[in-house]
């Protein structure tokens, strides 16, 4: 933890409130998102009790699996599920904007601008906390590689037909969320624990009732007590009055209230089932939809407060004005959403269940990237993010005392004008060092000379964009006054070599993957059919 | 001891049968694990003047640039006619410039430019880069434990066969973001070179350097039981052979008396009272820098096998190593403070592969409320306490081994992972453990 958010935690604690941690919205938010509230059975993996979702906050969806461990019911929830998130995302998948592209042109192997279509947005899902990204991840794993019985009339199993497309989306989603900076698929939690320092530990802010408490307590409450009440207090049932954001549920619901109603549901299943006419059916049809009723009643009393939390602190958030760079990251964003797409429309098979060396390698290499490109920008957009790296020793910033014009030695001189930058920040600074400013927009590069005698001044040699000819340019170098601001660290990043293609893998990481072949599903075993 | 240990003669026998797989062996690659300061980079220089003489076009591949321009200044030492290519980066400063007194050197950020000559040398970021019609018949990997699995994907089509060098104990490459995905593939491009190496190839032949030369005989024996247990080495030195000395008598404080210690038993442990303290500890890095002033103003003077006469202590000889960037800058500040300003500070992971006479340490643990896998690595300790050819001292706040207790290992089991040992939980408890013989408490 850096010293800044030590310092802002502090401060929270003393103050009872949530301090802010950003000035600026440092992700994406959509007009239109996706908030998905899921919750899962206790005792099976990634096995679904039910779900809240929906774009609209007065009227979220509905989903329950009355009995978790029936499996047609949970292909009927995904099934539904299906029906809200595919339409959604084909919604974003067809309003297209033309944009370009450099490719390796497979004759003359050289790169050459393509033109292509870029979506001109792309859908947003929302969840809750990390668990729930989580959860995106197992449930897309877990369809992909159905198949219906459409594509396979033999399978033991087949899944409803647009499962495991909703199973590939879903992997997508929960990839990308691993790209560092990336909005696709954002976790409550995490946002809201990027733009305020609460006085709890991160690992408490997991909790959403509890980080809400602290960064917008109700009257006459401090934080600290709010969060504690969010996470403890219990209504005179023994039960949780906030409930947890899920998926997973508090262990009193799932005892004294969720263990009984699917125990009615089954006894009212097997009466049906054994009913021998059908006025008897009828009746019993009648208590198995009351068991039902009852069971969604209780999912939806634990995920909708869960729901209001997330539209809470998506009101939250939108009150922050939106960084500069945020929309430059989004239209990454939205060029992962056209590739997937479009790797959907050509008939690729869904996302292997292991990637093989080489994508490995090249997706690590990118989220460095993306990571080292994150940071810088979050730094550039937010003087209260710079100010962390400045009290880091990281960046400095200042006011310009002197400028003293000097030349590059050589055939052509260029100007190389010497800066001395009054600071009362201690920066890392070491002979020679590089140091960065951005100049509308772009970084111009410098290099540190040396300390003044008393140590608050550094002497800067400017090194670049200062146009071509013998007089900098206009406006390129500081003047006498300015107040400046330099990195230590980069502002853009670097691509990096390019890695062989998996067919040509090399010996020392086992050689060529071989031909991709179609996975199959999960073998169904004894456990899948209790 | 039943039979005499011959330094000399075991590490001489070790480096014949690697030779021998490298050069006549039919294996596509050779793995050398090397201790700290067992004569690695004589090994690298050695077989690529063997491989060169044989008339073998060889790529030699280093991690950072200033092992590339060390390796290419002992080739050059060693063999002044043999011709060797610098590819280096197009930035400004891209190498040393002693390398430019070289003649028979030649130096360009192409690749094309320096086809044909004996051995061209870079680093693995700079070899990714370079397209070859005809791969190498041969390279050498230096410090091939510290380079990241997808770094030699990107440069093993380069080549036909390597040997692969480096130290498995000292700190694992890293990567800036999450990698468990991956976790349990044999090619995790966030492992190890030699980890994905080995697991697609277990029969590659692997040899070991047996000797440390630069760890002194009080010094050996407790990195390699601490940080090599299976493996272990020898010094090639005894007890009698080094010795530090100071013209200056102690003035009995406890930078004085540490000193001292160190001096007299190989370690010594300044320890201050136990406190948590932010990362760069005000008191704890005056500690440092003041043990550093003292072992400049004692007049310090280290005999060992290599001369007859004591050589003075002199700054380019001490080093001060850290965890962190901000305390290192920190101790930078504390000895500019006291006028000393040519003692090397460094992180443990800038210091990997450097030799000096004595360091003085700032235990990656101390002041800490916590024990985090960073600090708990095993790799970090290990590089700080293996620097040293005479003495090392450590400044720790007490209270250290409360907090390991405190924090067990708990790092998800992953599976698939090769496990390594020791733990740094288990390597730091062994280094205390030695270090409380020697221990000097002091209230600054």
């Amino acid at each position: 933890m850096s010293l800044i958010s030590t310092l802002a935690r502090l401060e929270a604690v003393s103050t009872g409130r949530a301090q802010p941690a950003a000035t600026v919205r440092h992700r994406h938010l959509s007009d239109r998102p996706l908030v998905f509230v899921p919750l899962i059975t206790a005792g099976e993996a990634g096995a679904p009790l039910g779900a809240l979702v929906g774009t609209d906050r007065d009227a979220p969806r509905l989903l329950v699996v009355p009995q978790p461990r029936d499996r047609d019911l949970r292909f009927a929830f995904l099934a539904e599920l299906a029906d809200v998130v595919l339409p959604y995302v084909d919604a974003y998948a067809e309003v297209v904007e033309a944009a370009e592209r450099t490719e390796t042109d497979p004759e003359t192997g050289k790169r050459v601008k393509v033109e292509v279509d870029l979506c001109a947005d792309a859908p947003q899902l929302i969840v809750p906390s990390r668990a729930g990204i989580e959860l995106v991840r197992l449930l897309g794993r877990s369809m992909r590689f159905r198949r219906t019985a459409e594509q396979d009339p033999e399978a033991p199993y087949p899944a409803p037909p647009r499962v495991p497309l909703l199973g590939r989306w879903l992997t997508h989603f929960g990839e990308r969320a691993r790209v560092p900076g990336s909005s696709l698929l954002l976790a409550m939690t995490d946002v809201l624990g990027r733009h305020w320092a609460t006085g709890q530990s991160t690992l408490e802010d997991q909790h959403l009732g509890a980080l809400l408490a602290w960064i917008d307590p109700p009257e006459g409450l401090t934080g600290a007590e709010a969060a504690l009440r969010a996470e403890l207090e219990r209504d005179a049932q023994g039960q949780l009055t906030c409930p947890p954001a899920g998926p997973a549920t508090d262990p009193a619901f799932d005892n004294k209230l969720l263990a009984p109603a699917i125990e009615r549901y089954d006894r009212a299943r097997t009466a049906l089932a054994a009913a021998e006419d059908g006025l008897e059916a009828d009746d019993r049809l009648g208590a198995l939809t009351a068991a039902e009723r009852e069971i969604r009643d209780l999912v939806l009393s634990r995920t909708l407060p869960t729901w209001e939390k997330v539209w809470q602190g998506l009101d939250l958030l939108r009150e922050l004005p939106v960084g500069a760079h945020v929309e430059e990251r989004w239209t990454r964003d939205r060029w992962s959403f056209t590739g997937h797409r479009d790797r959907v429309l050509a008939g690729e098979p869904p996302q292997p269940r292991r990637d093989d060396a080489v994508t490995a390698a090249n997706k690590l290499a990118t989220r460095e990237r993306e990571q080292a490109r994150l940071e810088a920008q979050e730094a550039l957009d937010d003087p209260l993010v710079m100010a962390g790296r400045r009290l880091s020793g990281e960046a400095f910033a200042g006011e310009v005392t002197d400028v003293v014009m000097a030349y590059s030695e050589g055939k052509r001189p260029s100007p190389r004008p010497l800066v001395t930058v009054r600071t009362d920040d201690r920066p890392h600074l070491g002979e020679r060092t590089k140091v960065y400013r951005s100049l509308g927009g772009k970084p111009q590069s410098a290099e540190f000379v040396g300390a003044e005698e008393d140590g608050a001044s550094v002497v800067l040699r400017i090194l670049d964009k200062m146009g071509r000819g013998k007089e900098p340019e206009p406006g390129s170098v500081p003047e006498k006054g300015d107040r400046v601001c330099f990195t230590l660290f980069e502002h853009e990043q670097r691509g990096g070599a390019k890695l062989p293609d998996p067919e040509e893998t090399p010996w020392t990481h086992g050689g060529p993957p071989g031909e991709a072949t179609l996975e199959a599903a999960d073998p169904v075993t004894a456990e899948d059919v209790l | 001891m039943t039979t005499l240990f011959d330094p000399s003669a075991a590490a001489a026998q070790a480096t014949d049968a690697i030779l021998h797989d490298t050069l006549h062996g039919t294996a596509r690659g050779v793995v050398v694990d090397s201790p700290p300061g067992a004569g690695k980079s004589t090994l690298v220089v050695r077989a690529a003047l063997e491989l060169a003489e044989a008339g073998h076009p060889l790529m030699v591949v280093a991690q950072t640039n200033a092992q590339v321009d060390d390796l290419v200044l002992r080739l050059a030492e060693k063999k002044p006619e043999l011709p060797v290519g610098r590819l280096h980066s197009s930035d400004a400063d891209p190498y040393d410039k002693a390398l430019d007194g070289l003649e028979n050197v030649r130096k360009s950020a192409k690749a094309a430019d320096l086809a044909g000559l004996a051995v061209v040398i870079s680093t693995a970021a700079k070899w990714a880069h370079v397209k070859a019609d005809e791969p190498w018949r041969y390279a050498i990997v230096d410090e091939a434990y510290q380079m990241r699995s997808d770094a030699l994907l990107a440069v093993a089509g380069l080549f036909e066969r390597a040997l692969f060098v480096g130290d498995p104990g000292q700190l694992d490459p890293f990567s800036i973001v999450g990698s468990e995905q991956w976790a349990g593939l044999t090619y995790d491009p966030s492992a190890s070179a030699v980890t994905t190496l080995l697991a697609h190839n277990p029969d590659l032949p692997q040899h070991r350097l047996p000797v440390s030369w630069r760890l002194p005989a009080s010094a050996a024996p407790l990195v390699s039981d601490a940080f090599y247990p299976y493996t272990p080495f020898r010094s090639g030195t005894g007890h009698g052979d080094r010795r530090l000395s100071f013209a200056v008598p102690p003035d009995g404080s406890g930078p004085d008396r540490v000193i001292d210690e160190a001096a007299e038993s190989g370690w010594g442990l300044l320890e201050l009272p136990a406190r948590h303290t932010p990362r760069t500890d005000p008191e704890a890095v005056r500690a440092v820098a003041t043990v550093v002033r003292r072992l400049l103003d004692r007049g310090g003077a280290a005999t060992s096998e290599r001369s007859p006469d004591p050589t003075p202590l002199t700054a380019d000889r001490i080093a001060v190593g850290t965890a962190h960037r901000d305390q290192a800058a920190a101790v930078r500040a504390a000895l500019a403070d006291l006028g000393v300003t040519d003692v090397v500070v460094d992180t443990a992971n800038r210091l990997q592969g450097r030799e000096y006479d004595v360091t003085v340490v700032l235990h990656p643990l101390s002041g800490r409320p916590d024990a985090t896998a960073f600090h708990l690595e095993t790799g970090r300790l290990c590089v700080l306490a293996s620097r040293h050819r005479h003495a090392c001292v450590v400044v720790c706040r007490a209270g250290v081994s409360d907090l390991l207790d405190d924090h067990p290992s708990t790092e998800p089991v992953q599976l698939g992972t090769v496990v390594k040992f020791p733990d740094g939980w288990e390597a730091n408890h062994a280094v205390l453990a030695h270090l409380a013989e020697h221990r000097v408490s002091w209230q600054p």
